[in-house]
């Protein structure tokens, strides 16, 4: 299968005009030898987006998600790549499950990494094998949703994933402090709701810090949504520490004010904060304390989140409307540039992971995606893939939509006119 | 006569307007309720349902009470019993009763929101008989009753408000719905039962309970639940009675022909001795009095847009 690319930038680069052959990028050649011939009309082609932080729901909660679904999802939000959390069932805490993943992955519409939990069970005890599961092909360790309470295990995890060279990637809770469903504040204490204080996420990011300067290893910081989150991940980073941290659209587009009338699709751990907070996360993408922005795509059946406030799951499902909230809230206001942004959705999480994307050269896997970037669309929770429809964003006004998304010179998603 | 909306969630939901509307309907009420025919016609041929998921008894008596001097047909459901316990959803159960006919669902649950989530979704009034933490709307009302037929109005009366604030809907309700009248309320208890950004709400938060109940036009204690003695908001309830408990002393700092409230049940000797609960300045009977009388203006009130319709 041969196609080219005519008419179109490409991003980063003078080129009018790519080719593919098979999966990757290729030289050029004649028109007549291409089987589709794709013509932009000006458009801009960006590399293939990825997010590290996805729950694909597979295997065990095929009811809210599966591979397929969130896969074609991703193609649709522009993606080429995801990292699928191991909070499954079972959970994904060794190589046999991993297997499974990468199997179920093969013909699905988006490449998936998987991550690995990082203890038995996403337990309070062992340590996963770290070792059989990187051999599987894991990209990661996380106990996301579960985070690490005991510093003790934290410690071991991050000492022990070094050996492998292994990302540890922490979800930052204390769940001692974080009882409520929603941020603690004003709103919170208005509508009756237990708070969870930023307290409960700057002590566990705190933690992870020192511990990451004290054994000089990496850590990845999960979607930060703090003030206090964002100035230590900053200071930490000044200070030489190895640290690398995301944070969710969610967090730069929304405050607790939306929880006012207990509509549950704007609950999700952590809590969307104040403007205060929302301001400084911004600011934290602005000035790259921040790396990456991910999604923590969280697929909910309509029974888990049509109940009362306290009761329903948390989160809330993202791929599809990820870049064009990044675009509309941070590009197009001139917060960050373009590239930025592609650094932020693409590259930064690529490098962190060590996943080798993003490329548009000669040779490169053909990963692409192209938006609409001059339109306004408006985002309809009934049009997404996915199998849930747990969005705040339904019915907002925005900017790139997503026209056409390639993965290994394949289309996984097209924007049918 | 009627309110503007469909249900009555809370005092967040009315305006002044309304809230002195049902006050003063509550007031006709009150003579209905003290004279010897007690019944009336407002509510009948009309289904009124108590849907209860918590275990209580004198808000829900003082509904059915008032129900049943209206004159409707009413039905109760609670916790124990029915599919509350068989893990049918809220929605499904309110929808169940919806479908049956029913006028007015008054609907008391332990999640702040509950009613609200499924208030739009059926086409019979909701009433909020307390909801988790959030709002106690018709105590709220019940107590503004009680300083109602005391003050002439309510702007710059002085309202102090003692006890567990974090968990109270009542303080809530009071909250809200004093400081739409123009009233000053102040709220005082232990820092770890005092909810953050309290005072954004429009209440000052005193230092103390002398603080709190100095000059004080009415003074209201709150209901400690002992229960929470063991989630280390407070160490013992000797401790409680002697820093935080409306004493006969701190009464006394209140305006002198201040009065004491209770929402009940009170535990005796921990928020207030029991010779404060007796004291004269104590209103708490008459509270439980003036529940059943704004609980019917609150069902004639919404039957009464129902009916414009
Ligand atoms: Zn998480």
């Amino acid at each position: 299968m041969k196609t080219i690319i005519k008419n179109c930038k490409v991003f980063n680069s003078d080129k009018t005009e790519l080719y593919i052959d098979g999966e990757k990028f290729a030289a050029a050649f004649p028109e007549n030898e291409a089987d589709e011939v794709i013509d932009l009309e000006g458009k801009m082609v960006f590399p293939g987006l990825v997010d590290m932080h996805v729950h694909l729901r597979e295997p065990g909660y095929e009811y809210r998600e599966t591979i397929a679904t969130g896969c074609a999802a991703a193609a649709k939000g522009g993606f080429t790549a995801v990292c699928s959390m191991p909070n499954t069932f079972p959970v994904c805490d060794n190589a046999a499950v991993v297997n499974g993943i990468i199997k179920k992955a093969e013909n699905a519409k988006c490449r998936v990494y998987p991550v690995g939990a990082a203890t038995k069970g996403l337990g309070v005890k062992e340590i996963a094998e770290i070792g059989l599961m990187k051999e599987a092909g894991i990209v990661a360790v996380s106990n996301d949703g579960k985070p690490i309470a005991n510093a003790g295990i934290m410690r071991k995890v991050l000492e022990y994933a070094s050996d492998f060279d292994m990302p540890v990637l922490n979800h930052c809770e204390d769940d001692f402090l974080s009882e409520g469903a929603m941020n603690e504040g004003p709103v919170s204490t208005f509508i009756g709701i237990r708070g969870i204080p930023t307290a409960a996420e700057d002590i566990m990011i705190s933690r992870d810090l020192i511990l990451s300067e004290y054994l000089d290893v990496p850590v990845h910081i999960q979607h930060v949504s703090t003030k206090g989150g964002v100035r230590m991940i900053r200071d930490a980073k000044a200070r030489g520490v190895k640290v690398t941290a995301e944070t969710c659209p969610h967090y730069f587009t929304l405050t607790d004010d939306s929880c006012e009338n207990y509509d549950t699709n704007f609950k999700m751990h952590p809590p969307l904060r104040t403007e205060e907070h929302k301001q400084a996360v911004i600011e934290g993408i602005v000035d790259g304390t921040i790396d990456c922005i991910v999604t923590d795509h969280a697929p909910h059946h309509q029974d888990e989140k049509e109940l009362e406030f306290s009761l329903a799951n948390n989160g809330i499902v993202g791929l599809e409307s990820s870049f064009a909230l990044g675009y509309t809230y941070l590009v197009k206001p001139g917060i960050i540039s373009i590239e930025r942004l592609i650094d932020l959705m693409c590259y930064n999480p690529s490098n962190i992971l060590r996943l080798g994307r993003g490329g548009l050269e000669i040779g490169d896997d053909a990963d692409l995606t192209v938006f609409d970037l001059d339109n306004e669309f408006t985002f309809d929770k009934n049009k997404m893939l996915s199998k849930s429809r747990n969005t705040p964003f339904d019915g907002w006004k925005l900017y790139g939509e997503t026209v056409l998304t390639m993965m290994g010179g394949k289309k996984t998603y097209e924007k049918l006119c | 006569m009627a309110l503007k909306n469909k249900d009555l969630l809370g005092m967040k939901q009315l305006t002044s307007e309304e809230i002195m509307e049902i006050l003063d309907t509550a007031k006709t009420m009150k003579m209905v309720i003290s004279s010897g025919n007690k019944k009336t016609s407002h509510l009948q041929g009309k289904a009124v349902i108590t849907l209860f998921y918590e275990n209580t008894t004198r808000t829900r008596t003082s509904f059915e009470m008032a129900s049943n001097y209206m004159g409707s047909s009413s039905a109760n459901i609670s916790s124990s019993g029915s599919s509350v316990a068989k893990g049918e959803s809220l929605l499904d159960t309110v929808r169940t009763l919806d479908a049956m006919g029913t006028d007015i669902i008054i609907m008391r649950h332990n999640q702040s929101g509950a009613p609200h989530s499924i208030a739009n979704k059926i086409n019979a009034s909701v009433v909020n008989a307390g909801d988790g933490m959030n709002e106690h709307p018709t105590q709220a009302l019940l107590d503004m009753l009680t300083m109602y037929e005391r003050f002439d109005t309510f702007e710059g009366k002085n309202i102090a408000i003692c006890g567990d604030c974090y968990h109270s809907r009542v303080v809530r309700s009071n909250a809200i719905g004093l400081a739409k009248l123009g009233a000053n309320v102040s709220v005082y208890g232990p820092r770890t039962m005092m909810p953050v950004g309290i005072e954004n709400m429009g209440v000052r938060v005193a230092d103390s309970v002398a603080d709190c109940v100095k000059d004080a036009d009415a003074v209201m204690g709150l209901r400690v639940q002992l229960e929470r003695q063991n989630s280390a908001l407070f160490p013992s309830v000797a401790e409680y009675s002697k820093f935080y408990a409306i004493t006969p002393e701190i009464l006394q700092l209140a305006k002198p022909d201040a009065f004491l409230m209770h929402p009940g049940p009170c535990n005796h000797g921990v928020e207030l001795p029991t010779a404060v609960y007796d004291c004269d300045q104590s209103v708490i009977n008459e509270q439980v009095t003036n529940g059943v009388a704004v609980r019917m203006a609150v069902l004639y009130l919404l039957m009464a847009r129902r009916n414009n319709l």
